[in-house]
């Protein structure tokens, strides 16, 4: 019997887009600072309207999450709300928020469609997050739809699969945004 | 709020429960007050009393039979400390084994979930059946005359039974069956069963996380009503900015409650809360595209059990503690959450959503929609839960073997509330009876 393979793990060689990786990256490495700096209006700004933000259970990798139990599934309405907590003092458990540092790397870019400005893109991502309680490290791999418009990039999809078993130890819960 | 579930405790607390007074335990009358000793979340004398005691002699929720809907289906867990395997025969009978080789002891399955007709140990290639019977190993004809297959089969809990398809194990030959001891939390399991008309099911994804905080707080946080705006109000916030008429009137809403003791441990809190809820409660936060959906499942509900018991199904918010770890609340979704000490300051926590069988995808995303709001480890509350938890430990540890608990809020009403205590009362009560061999 052969182990099932986890989603999204295809290795193949993939045909290179018409953006380059350097503006992709560009783009990620934007996003990765506004939430290290916790700026997450600014943040939940850089997705579409009709974007989604999704972790699926760690044990469900590629559920559909309206079906399936995810961690997260939130539309903009969802961000929105997430967000309001996130910045309040009465988010007990990021009282005073988690310092986090994050490296986004091994990016690879393909085109989602020839018809459509929109890149496929995956990558590997490193949390490091500090709390006065201690400290744990979160690693996933990101995918991302993100559609060109007006000059830029708007995410439609960002799909964080945590590289957890559980989140046991990892955190104990999931309290920041990866 | 309707109150046609009759309660069977009218009789106030006080006149009910005689006093104690013992190591852990001071409940205390003339004036009324009830302390717990706070070297129960840090004393590992006490963990391995409770495993003894606790944990080895009550029924212990394993599962829920939609796991494994036909016959050869197989998940495995850790269940009171034990790795099991729950599956199903081919007489549609459901086995729970120890997920340990009769041979030298390793996990004889090492997958979550699948469907097999043989659970094989990697270490020797034992090979056991569904019912954990040995059918084949490597080489037999070299162990001695008189060696008997038979008697090496998988072993596994003393006793399994199921209600409502919840899957109970029990480890002691001498306990009694699970109908009494489930006692009024019947009530509640039936409640729920009935929100669908062909069943419940457990929805794909488990939320599998850990709270550095002693057992015992989840036990009491799960329905603990006291705490749910301070707490919570980033979800109250959040809710009322989304147009639900949840703030200003948080306190009256919340206050409709009562809280029940069930017998043996168990507690149950009612309440007609404030959160939407997809079963049959629309609120503007649900989106205006989910209200049919929610109306037409409240239809449904009063076409398969008229008017009166539609409501109690589908409007009385519930939460729940079967003694002593498994939660069951009916709140904006159904969550089963269980949980099991590795240290005393150290539990893992996992959680499932109960849904009904057959759902449509639409109802089932405003469902999903609703439980993420609030529950699970990435949700809009439970986070904080962890923090408090965890907080509270690290107060304990502060000064381990000192201080007591205050947990008497409400007791000198007749009918305590949700956001009284007189649930975590019983639960002590019943922990302290167990811990303390007083029954």
């Amino acid at each position: 019997m052969t182990q099932t393979q986890r989603p999204l793990r295809d290795v193949a060689p993939i045909a290179p887009s018409r953006f380059s990786r350097s503006e992709v990256e560009d783009f990620l490495f934007y996003e990765a600072d506004l939430l290290d700096a916790w700026r997450l209006d600014e943040w939940r700004e850089l997705f579409a309207p009709d974007g989604r933000y999704i972790v699926p259970s760690t044990d469900d990798p590629d559920g559909d999450p309206d079906v399936h139990l995810a961690l997260i599934n939130d539309d903009e309405v969802g961000r929105r709300g997430r967000i309001q907590r996130l910045m309040s003092t009465w988010a007990h458990i990021e009282n005073p928020h988690s310092l986090t540092r994050r490296l986004v790397g091994n990016v690879r870019v393909w085109d989602e469609q020839a018809a459509l400005p929109e890149v496929g893109v995956r990558c590997s991502t490193i949390v490091y997050r500090s709390r006065p309680s201690g400290t744990t490290t979160y690693a996933g791999q990101l995918t991302y739809r993100l559609r060109h418009v007006d000059g830029a990039f708007a995410i439609v999809l960002k799909r964080v699969n945590l590289d957890h078993h559980t989140l046991r130890d990892s955190g104990g819960v999931l309290s920041i945004l990866i | 709020m309707n109150t046609s579930i009759s309660f069977a405790d009218l009789a106030p607390e006080a006149l009910r429960i005689p006093p104690r007074h013992t190591r852990y335990i001071r409940d205390q009358r003339d004036p009324n007050a009830f302390l717990v000793h706070r070297s129960v979340f840090t004393d590992p004398a006490v963990l391995a009393r409770e495993r003894e005691t606790v944990f080895e002699k009550c029924w212990i929720y394993a599962g829920h039979a939609s796991e494994i809907p036909n016959p050869g289906d197989f998940v495995t867990r850790q269940v009171a400390g034990r790795p099991v395997i729950l599956t199903r025969e081919r007489d549609q009978g459901v086995r729970v084994h120890f997920n340990s080789c009769s041979h030298r002891g390793a996990e004889v399955c090492r997958e979550l979930r699948g469907n097999t007709r043989r659970f094989r140990c990697f270490y020797h290639s034992w090979s056991f059946d569904t019912a954990g019977a040995l059918v084949a190993m490597p080489d037999e004809d070299a162990y001695p005359a008189g060696f008997d297959r038979a008697s090496h089969g998988l072993a596994g809990p003393a006793k399994v039974d199921s209600y409502c398809d919840f899957i109970f194990i029990n480890l002691d030959p001498r306990a009694g069956s699970l109908d009494d001891y489930l006692a009024g939390a019947k009530t509640y399991l039936d409640l729920t069963a009935e929100q669908s008309g062909n069943g419940m099911v457990i929805t794909p994804g488990t939320h599998e996380y850990s709270m550095r905080s002693n057992w015992k707080l989840l036990a009491e946080n799960s329905s603990d009503g006291y705490h749910a705006v301070s707490v919570h109000k980033t979800y109250l916030d959040v809710q009322r900015s989304r147009g639900d008429d949840i703030s200003g009137d948080t306190s009256t809403d919340w206050k409709m409650s009562r809280a029940l003791d069930l017998g043996n441990g168990h507690t149950v809190t009612i309440k007609q809360g404030p959160m939407p809820r997809p079963i049959a409660r629309w609120q503007p936060s649900m989106g205006l595209d989910t209200k049919p959906i929610v109306e037409e499942s409240f239809r449904r509900l009063v076409e398969l059990h008229g008017e009166e018991r539609a409501s109690l199904i589908a409007k009385q918010d519930f939460n729940m503690l079967i003694f002593p770890n498994l939660v069951l609340n009916n709140i904006m979704a159904n969550i089963i959450r269980t949980f099991y000490p590795i240290e005393p300051g150290l539990m893992n926590v996992t959680a499932w959503s109960l849904a009904p069988a057959g759902e449509t995808p639409e109802a089932r995303r405003v469902r999903n929609e609703q439980f993420l709001s609030f529950l699970g480890p990435a949700g809009l509350a439970t986070p904080d839960d962890n923090e408090a938890l965890e907080s509270c430990q690290r107060g304990y540890f502060s000064r381990p073997g000192e201080g007591w608990s205050d947990v008497s809020r409400g007791m000198d009403k007749d009918e305590p509330a949700n956001y009284d205590e007189l649930q975590m009362r019983t639960f002590w009560r019943r922990w302290d009876d167990l811990v303390e061999e007083l029954v």
